[in-house]
């Protein structure tokens, strides 16, 4: 589905961000309720079996979205975003950090700039993600990953391929 | 060897990334690497230590010299644990994609 639609993941490990630029076939205005909507946003950020709960949402500048990521054993894993800088349709940036259930952040997070823009019906979102430690990002990874997950499976014989 | 050192902490410090730059060309000596840094010798000593830890440098005896070298299959663990950090993100936008879609068809 929507293959020729760009996906650009790099990580430049010596300024500690990732770089992720990827295209969505719709309109710009829609893109960015996904991104911005606690009710869209629980549809589709958690990579399934994953699912996600947002406890409350404020998309304004200081305000915060608590949320977590639910296992499907129940198991809760709770983040606070505190959105930082928002220019509506075009970018807005945030400070990601793990939490407690308590809303208690461990710090310290990472720093995330999102950018969207439109071109002939197509929506290209760039995100850059800033990381004060590598561990984090693999903490992000377990998350995803722990409970079983085939695809990751998969995905790793077909590295192992590649590089063999 | 300390259990907890993986590849993750050797490549946390610029010292260690320039330290597996430099010998990813060819296999130095501890002195020969030493004298493209600032720091102490010692200093140099203890990240080649780390890395020897990590298992992302081998030692090998030539003569009086003792030489490091990178060991290559050590380093793509690390793209292959990126690679999965790329696959979470591809997931989501997979299901970005359905959602988009369906939001779409109800208007």
């Amino acid at each position: 589905m929507m293959h020729n639609l760009l996906f650009d993941f790099t990580v430049d490990k010596s300024t500690k961000t990732v770089t992720i630029t990827r295209e969505f076939a719709a309109k710009l205005s829609l893109v960015w309720d996904a991104f911005t909507k606690a009710e869209l946003l629980d549809q589709w950020v958690a990579p399934k079996p994953w699912t996600s709960k947002t406890k409350y949402m404020n998309f304004e500048v200081g305000g915060r979205r608590f949320y977590a990521m639910v296992s499907p054993e129940g198991l809760e894993r709770w983040s606070i975003q505190e959105f930082s800088s928002i220019t509506p349709k075009t970018n807005f940036k945030m400070h990601n950090a793990f939490a407690d259930k308590e809303e208690n952040p461990e710090l310290p997070g990472s720093d995330w700039e999102y950018n969207f823009s439109e071109q002939n019906g197509i929506t290209k979102v760039h995100i850059s993600i800033y990381n004060e430690s590598l561990e984090r990002l693999e903490r992000m990874i377990e998350m995803g990953f722990k409970e079983g997950f085939t695809m990751s499976i998969d995905n790793l014989e077909k590295v192992l391929t590649t590089l063999s | 060897m300390d259990a907890r050192r993986d590849i993750f902490q050797a490549i946390a410090d610029p010292t260690r990334r320039a330290i597996i730059a430099l010998i990813a060309v060819q296999a130095m000596t501890p002195n020969a690497i030493a004298e493209h840094f600032e720091n102490s010798r010692q200093a140099i000593s203890k990240h080649l230590r780390i890395l020897t830890e990590c298992e992302l440098v081998k030692q090998e005896q030539k003569g009086r010299e003792i030489y490091y070298s990178l060991e290559i299959e050590k380093m793509k663990e690390i793209d292959l644990w990126l690679e999965q950090y790329r696959k979470i993100w591809e997931i989501q936008f997979n299901q970005l994609d359905s959602l988009l879609l369906t939001l779409k068809n109800q208007k």
